[in-house]
């Protein structure tokens, strides 16, 4: 059995970490759909989706590894972490849930991930600009398709306007912890890493306010519950994705194929 | 042995990668998908180097082109090669040749348009865009439609003639 390893909490290392496993997150529970979605174009669409997150994460967790300064690659950030090294939002770790909440989380977080590579083109560390460069074509394609078929679903049948309304209303529990600022944002906005996230609400809720018109639904009111995952505290969802994710290299160290 | 010059061998070996097929769409060579970004000629070991931009982050075709270009390299004896993955300037449709760009419609593939900085206002749904329309790879049409937003691979989507009624890929333009 691969035993863990530790990350340390640098700021720059856990605002990479932060953007690098939601990515990697996102892109292992769209992953699930394989096989399992309403369309076969829909089928393809998900796994197009969750290889750019994967390359992303691929891309973010290798930089992270490098400032890290303890020498880890992508794949042992990737697999050899315990639970509370992720610093990705709850959001992108809860289950898939029905199609509706996929493309509202899919339409939540592409947005939110457009905005922010458009800010990360500037990033001091030119290695993330670079990163950013590629990642905010993909994001945008994705913010496309995502909120294509939150407006499909919501201005559709009563059932796929019911289910979406139903998946806001999760999605929109887990929102404000995306924009909630704390001592990481402030050391990368100083450095000019990349931005606060906090600094990214505006543009996003333009563009979620946008697609939500044109689905003809009312953007839920904020919510008073703050998720804590960016922190490394996270829902009970997290240990189940984490074991299915890290179950081959914790069994076979290295294994490859 | 090598044989040949510094600017022989640099030479040599661009010919060399427009004979080099792209894995996921084996009507273009890499050089004329505009992936291969510079050839220079390593002076401290000797090593030619090949720079090459993927052009997703996710594409798994990377490992591929990169074992497929140094085999070529080698197989036309231009001596020790390497890759060098570079990120920025990102890939873009933009960089892919006119030669190219014809292959891929008698391949069957339309062609990107014009990627732009792609900065586009946010329109949700096919009927609030204004989109340049798609023309038809086989009968030139621009009766087309978009089928779905991803293809058979990350760089393609699926559309549909409606005049020659045919199914077709379109190489996204971004």
């Amino acid at each position: 059995m691969q035993s863990s390893i530790e990350v340390g909490r640098d700021p720059a290392v856990q605002y990479l970490l932060r953007i690098g496993d939601t990515c990697l997150i996102l892109g292992q529970r769209l992953g699930e759909w394989s096989g399992h979605a309403p369309v076969l174009e829909e089928d393809i669409a998900m796994a197009n989706m969750a290889l750019d997150l994967v390359g992303q994460a691929r891309a973010l967790l290798t930089r992270a590894g490098q400032l890290g300064g303890r020498g880890h690659d992508e794949d042992q950030l990737a697999f050899l972490r315990d639970e509370r090294d992720y610093f990705n939002p709850t959001l992108v770790e809860l289950p898939r849930g029905d199609f509706a909440f996929t493309v509202v989380r899919n339409a939540v977080v592409a947005t939110f991930l457009k905005h922010l590579w458009e800010r990360l083109l500037n990033s001091s560390d030119s290695e993330l600009a670079g990163i950013a460069g590629k990642a905010v074509k993909e994001a945008r394609y994705h913010q496309q398709h995502a909120g294509d078929w939150v407006v499909r679903l919501g201005d559709g049948t009563a059932e796929s306007r019911r289910r979406t309304e139903a998946a806001l209303q999760t999605a929109w529990l887990y929102v404000p912890e995306l924009f909630d600022a704390d001592a990481v944002d402030a050391t990368a906005a100083a450095s000019r890493l990349g931005p606060s996230w906090s600094a990214l609400h505006p543009p996003w809720l333009q563009d979620m306010q946008a697609i939500l018109d044109e689905a003809g639904l009312a953007v839920p009111q904020p919510s008073a519950f703050r998720s804590t995952g960016k922190r490394g505290v996270h829902s009970e969802h997290m240990g189940s994705i984490l074991a299915q994710m890290q179950q081959l290299q914790r069994a076979f160290p290295g294994g490859a194929w | 042995m090598v044989n040949g010059s510094a600017a022989e061998r640099i030479e040599g070996a661009w010919s060399v990668l427009s004979t080099v097929l792209g894995p996921e769409v084996p009507a273009v060579s890499v050089r004329d998908l505009g992936i291969v970004r510079e050839v220079r000629l390593e002076q401290a070991d000797g090593e030619l180097e090949i720079v090459l931009t993927p052009t997703y982050s996710g594409c798994p075709a990377t490992e591929v082109i990169e074992q497929d270009v140094l085999a070529a390299i080698a197989a036309a004896g231009l001596g020790p090669a390497r890759v060098r993955l570079q990120r920025a300037p990102a890939w873009t449709s933009d960089w892919i040749s006119e030669a190219g760009r014809r292959s891929l419609r008698e391949y069957g593939i339309a062609p990107p348009g014009p990627a732009g900085d792609g900065a586009i206002p946010v329109r949700f749904m096919a009927r609030a865009r204004n989109a340049a329309p798609v023309a038809c790879p086989r009968c030139a049409s621009a009766e087309t439609e978009q089928l779905a937003a991803f293809g058979s691979t990350a760089c393609k989507a699926l559309y549909r003639c409606r005049a020659c009624r045919e199914p077709f890929e379109h190489f996204k333009p971004i």
